[in-house]
């Protein structure tokens, strides 16, 4: 059942309306206006997503408010139509988006208070809501990728914001031209799928109608869903396109807040989720998703270890992370999957704005070796901070406990126990690392630099107040979906359901979704609880307990440090691989070789072109030319008479 | 229809010519070349409104006997393959004599103007003539304005870049007009009168072999014009030798010629011929999108940059003409006026900034975002615009040429989507270099931003670039019809080649309808 609801748009114009004010009169209207404005419209926007959710609980499950918006494109009978869908699924990411969005933009005003160029940074921040949100809100493939990219060129815009940092500007490049390069298979998905649809004379892209269509897509679900993957790799930053995410740290701190922690790089899972219908047609496909998410998790994890730029952990840690969400979605545990999203929002949203509370308390540093014993200079920095590590290290009853128990749960029912295992694993890595974070930090004898010593202070409350909010998100959030049994159960499972499972007469349904039994899966709790919490004691004790036992350790394991703090020396590779080879071709045998040394070499031959006459330019010159030209001019009218008179006789 | 709507289109910049050239001081040069250009830019503009979007054969046709004695007629008309290029060349015209009296061309303005006028009769006659001699004439006419203005108002090489522009073109439109005569003399010799009328030509049917040589020549000539790989070296030569305008005009409008003359004369005269060549064609576009784009990537000057990014974007465009479906086409077409927009508007821009610092080194600039931002920004619009950013013009054009060409050949469209990402490459590269980093030259601290007159010129495009990429369905719309009936001669010629025994019965079914080639 769908429902015509207008006033979607109205969540796209508040955010479009916030980008052309910043830009044309953001510096005339001064810093004030822009402060309030830029956050105004993104709470708007959130105002009027809360009112479509609550239009949307009042109708029966699975039901969808719509918004047709123009005719795009159309070229014999393809054609795509530009429309809103707000249905179960839409309705999670938009409040996510709309609402952390709003905290993230809040807390701007405060972190950007010294940035001269603050209408520009408001003017990216609304794009980016804008395009995020077209993202989302998409009912259709191509539209999607409007916004797909469309956050993309934000992402560039924003790491690359103070871009007079020549590697900044490198950075924000790196992260477009690798995310390019999974759009590349993003689009060759769409084509496949067209191509698919259009055999059998169904020309169509919106979501709803593939649907109906799904079974036409079986010949080409496993390529298109792979090809599709693979954009989601590069967007949400999974092997082997994570590399652009750790360089995009250079941003601002609420830019990776919102961009590269809390929307964007989730964008992937919930492309996956909203295209079920197609992944649940390809096992093959799904079991690529699921393996590729869980070595992601584990692979980022073990370089977060030995990190110490904090914004570089938790880069690592959001890698690692989107890799659980990537595991819940390849085992068919969708809307698993997207809860881990919702918590992941609030919590790293939270871990990134507290870094940028103690970058901007500590004016830049972000080493935390030049850290430590903050926590009663920063008191509420550290108890939302601490908050958050606590959710992330899925500790119950804070809101990744329930979220990542739901995956891990179902990667145990998909029949593949390494999976789990691995999961099990990177949950015991991910609370060491995020405790080390939080004892380097805040805890022990104080290495900050004398001179930045006596500045230090707690941010104002205009920073403060987005955190408290998210600390509030991190703990109650996951209390939506509890365990099956307990209170209310899984509402947020069951909000979901009549979206993203639709099992197609023919296909099994998803392993995942298979009963088991509850002590089984207390069982599995508590062995995931059991990792966490030796994650924490072994962090506690090797950098509380016991601190020069960790350079011991890193100088007796040297090789596998190394491996580790070079990140596995996957950049290196890359550029010797891909890179380089690459320039190379294009300026040797290309344009050296081809170009100059071949196809003009043959054309100077002919003698018929002059050869440089110098730089100077003169009308003698000029007069030469004309000379040649007429000469030139009358040869070929003489052939051209000679045919003429051929012809014609 | 008919009255003289297209041939005052083609005559007024003539008359303006003519009417600069009576102008006094420089200041009422520029003013009345503006103006006289102003006026075909409303008339065309007017064109669209009246066009009628459902119609797929010409409009407003006037047809006249010219040379009666040889069959050749003033035949014109416009439809919604030309519609809109023709558009674009009044647009590009205007905004090109506006930028140049910005303190670009400061020599002999009033001859510059002159050239510019009469260079747009050309470029408007060859795309509204139907009549193939007629088509000539003006092919040659376009020529002669552009070697001047390279020749007299450009930079550096221009002595070499205008020779090996002539040098190039010559060769293709010689032959091209070989081709020509002699199909007039096979239309003589099958309905026994000349004739160079295209809808006439039509109707000659050909030897296989003599067809395929005549279809060399034509095609050569375009690919040329276009430019293909690999006869496309003359490109970059002659653009960054031009001057602004002239490099406006001639990546804007110009190229186009070589891809409206496969789309108006090579295809629908030998479609069997064309049917055969595409694997060909298709092949040299796809090394031209790559090659284009990984060549451009390592070139240090800007306008080169530009200019090899040509030969990406028009290896996009012959990717979709010779894919043979609505999108393909459709997509080609649209591709063609968005390169006219952004190449247009880069070469504009990248103008902009050579009158402040007189060159067009990238390790010249660095920085310039501090000094000139709101240069930056626009450019930066036009950038995203080139690389085919979702949401603006270009990737409208692309996402159809990729389609068409996936439904058509799915190996082809996997090699060209790698243009998407060489495109992003060697622009973000560029623009980082130019427009982001420290300031490393002290004089581009001190650069002068936007002038209202470039703000002015630059606006339109912004609009246009905006517009359609979020609703390009009044122009999508307006071409479909005219795609089709070109699509169905193709399809036509396709069951003859099919099946040849039945080729008296395609031959008197011309519509025989198959929605695309298998």
């Amino acid at each position: 059942m769908t429902q015509n609801f207008p006033a979607l748009a109205l969540i796209l114009l508040f955010p479009a309306i916030g980008v052309l004010f910043n830009l044309f009169y953001g510096r005339r209207a001064g810093r004030g206006a822009v402060n309030f404005a830029g956050p105004a419209v993104i709470v708007l926007a959130f105002a009027v997503a809360v009112s479509a959710f609550i239009a949307l609980l009042r109708m029966p499950a699975g039901a969808a408010l719509t918004c047709p918006l123009w005719p795009w494109i159309a070229a014999g009978p393809f054609h795509v139509d530009l429309g809103l869908r707000f249905d179960a699924l839409s309705a999670v990411m938009t409040l996510v988006v709309t609402g952390v969005g709003a905290l993230i933009h809040i807390y701007s005003a405060g972190y950007m208070a010294e940035d001269a160029d603050y209408a520009r940074y408001f003017t990216y921040m609304n794009l980016f809501a804008l395009s995020m949100l077209v993202l989302v809100l998409a009912d259709n493939l191509l539209q999607m990728f409007i916004g797909w990219e469309g956050v993309g060129l934000c992402s560039y815009l924003l790491i690359a914001f103070w871009f007079d940092n020549p590697q900044f500007a490198y950075n924000g490049r790196k992260a477009f031209i690798v995310n390019r390069v999974g759009d590349l298979g993003f689009l060759l998905g769409i084509l496949t799928i067209v191509a698919a649809l259009a055999s059998h004379n169904v020309w169509t892209l919106n979501f709803a109608a593939m649907q109906r269509h799904a079974p036409m897509l079986q010949p080409v679900a496993t390529l298109a869903a792979l090809l599709l993957f693979f954009g989601a790799t590069g967007k949400s930053a999974q092997i082997p396109l994570y590399v652009w995410l750790p360089d995009a740290m250079v941003g601002p701190t609420p830019v990776s807040a919102l961009i590269h922690a809390a929307t964007m790089v989730t964008a992937g899972v919930y492309m996956i989720a909203r295209l079920n219908f197609l992944y649940l047609m390809s096992p093959q496909a799904m079991e690529v998703v699921a393996t590729v998410g869980v070595v992601t998790a584990f692979f980022a994890a073990t370089v977060a270890i030995v990190q110490s730029d904090i914004k570089r952990v938790l880069a690592y840690s959001t890698i690692s992370q989107i890799g659980y969400m990537m595991l819940g979605v390849g085992v068919g545990a969708f809307s698993a999957g997207i809860f881990h999203l919702m918590t992941h929002a609030f919590f790293k949203g939270l871990l990134f704005l507290c870094s940028g509370s103690v970058i901007h308390a500590l004016h830049g540093e972000q080493d935390m070796n030049k850290m430590g014993g903050l926590k009663r200079k920063l008191p509420i920095t550290y108890a939302t901070m601490l908050t958050a590590t606590l959710a992330i290290s899925a500790i119950p009853p804070f809101a990744g406990f329930f979220s990542k128990d739901q995956i891990l749960d179902a990667a145990f029912g998909s029949g593949h126990g390494w999976l789990w295992l691995l999961g099990v694993i990177t949950a015991g890595l991910t609370s060491f690392y995020m405790f080390r974070l939080i004892f380097l930090t805040f805890h022990g004898e104080s290495r900050v630099a004398p001179d930045r010593e006596h500045h230090l202070h707690e941010s104002p409350p205009v920073m403060t107040m987005p955190l408290i909010a998210l600390a509030i998100l991190s703990v109650i959030g996951g209390w939506v979906g509890l365990p099956k049994g307990l209170a209310w159960g899984d509402a947020f499972g069951r909000f979901l359901a009549p979206i993203v499972n639709h099992p197609l007469p023919g296909v099994l349904a998803p392993p995942a979704l298979q009963v088991e039994s509850g002590s089984i899966s207390i069982l599995l709790g508590g062995i995931s609880l059991t990792a966490a919490l030796l994650g924490i004691v072994v962090a506690w004790l090797l950098y509380r307990r016991n601190p020069g036992l960790v350079d011991r350790i890193a100088a007796s394991l040297a090789a596998l440090y190394q491996l580790l703090w070079r990140k596995y020396y996957i950049d290196e590779i890359y550029d010797l691989l891909i890179s380089r080879p690459l320039f190379w071709v294009a300026a040797v045998p290309l344009n050296r070789g081809v170009d100059r040394g071949i196809i003009d070499a043959m054309v100077d031959a002919t003698g018929l072109t002059v050869e440089e006459g110098g730089v100077a330019v003169g009308k003698a010159e000029t007069g030469n030319v004309q000379q040649y030209a007429f000469i030139y001019l009358l040869g070929a009218l003489a052939i051209v008479a000679y045919y003429v008179y051929r012809v014609m006789r | 229809m008919g009255g003289f709507w297209l041939t005052g289109l083609i005559f007024v910049p003539t008359l303006g010519a003519f009417g600069v050239l009576l102008q006094g001081d420089d200041d009422s040069v520029w003013r009345s070349a503006f103006i006289y250009s102003l006026i075909p830019l409303a008339m065309s503009l007017y064109l669209f409104a009246l066009f009628d979007p459902a119609r797929a054969s010409y409009q407003f046709v006037e047809r006249h006997a010219w040379i009666p004695q040889f069959g050749i007629s003033y035949h014109l008309g416009i439809d919604g393959i030309s519609l809109f290029l023709v558009i674009l060349t009044t647009l590009l015209t205007t905004l090109s004599i506006l930028y140049s009296g910005g303190g670009d061309i400061e020599v002999r303005p009033r001859e510059f103007c002159f050239m510019m006028l009469i260079l747009e009769t050309g470029l408007l006659g060859a795309l509204l003539a139907v009549d193939l001699f007629l088509f000539y004439v003006f092919w040659e006419v376009m020529l002669v304005p552009m070697y001047l203005l390279i020749g007299i108002w450009g930079h550096g090489r221009k002595i070499y870049a205008t020779f090996k522009f002539v040098l190039f073109t010559m060769l293709g439109s010689l032959l091209m007009l070989v081709a020509i005569l002699y199909l007039a003399g096979a239309a003589r010799a099958q309905l026994g009168h000349l004739t160079f009328d295209l809808p006439d030509l039509y109707r000659v049917s050909l030897p296989p072999t003599v067809a395929r040589w005549l279809f060399a020549a034509f095609a050569l000539a375009f690919a040329i014009k276009v430019p293909m790989w690999p006869v496309h070296t003359w490109l970059p030569d002659a653009h960054t030798e031009a001057p602004t305008a002239g490099s406006v005009i001639l990546a804007g409008i110009m190229l186009k010629m070589g891809a409206y003359g496969f789309v108006r004369f090579a295809i629908p005269l030998f479609p069997e011929v064309a049917i055969q060549a595409a694997p060909l064609f298709l092949a040299l576009a796809v090394i031209g999108i790559v090659y284009g784009a990984l060549v451009a990537m390592v070139q240090p000057n800007l306008k080169r940059l530009i200019a090899y990014s040509s030969v990406s974007h028009l290896g996009f465009v012959m990717l979709g003409v010779f894919a043979f479906d609505p999108q393909g086409l459709q997509g080609a077409l649209y591709q063609m006026l968005n390169h006219g927009v952004s190449t247009g508007a880069l070469f504009l821009l990248v103008g902009m900034i050579y009158l402040r610092r007189h060159t067009f080194e990238i390790t010249e600039f660095g920085g310039l975002w501090n000094s000139v931002p709101m240069y930056a920004a626009v450019f930066m619009v036009v950038m995203l615009s080139s690389i085919g950013l979702p949401g603006l013009n270009g990737f409208v054009g692309e996402f159809l040429i990729l389609l068409g060409a996936f439904l058509h050949s799915e190996r082809v469209a996997w090699v060209a989507v790698s243009g998407l990402v060489l495109g992003a490459l060697y622009m973000m590269w560029a623009y980082e270099r130019v427009m982001w980093g420290p300031i490393t030259k002290s004089i581009n601290a001190t650069l002068k931003d936007l002038t209202a007159r470039e703000i002015a010129v630059i606006a339109p495009l912004i609009a246009l670039i905006l517009l359609m990429g979020l609703y390009p369905r009044p122009l999508l719309d307006r071409m479909e019809p005219s795609v089709n009936l070109l699509l169905n001669r193709v399809a036509a010629a396709q069951v003859r080649l099919d099946r040849p025994q039945l080729r008296t019965v395609a031959a008197l079914n011309p519509r025989a309808e198959s929605g695309r080639l298998q």
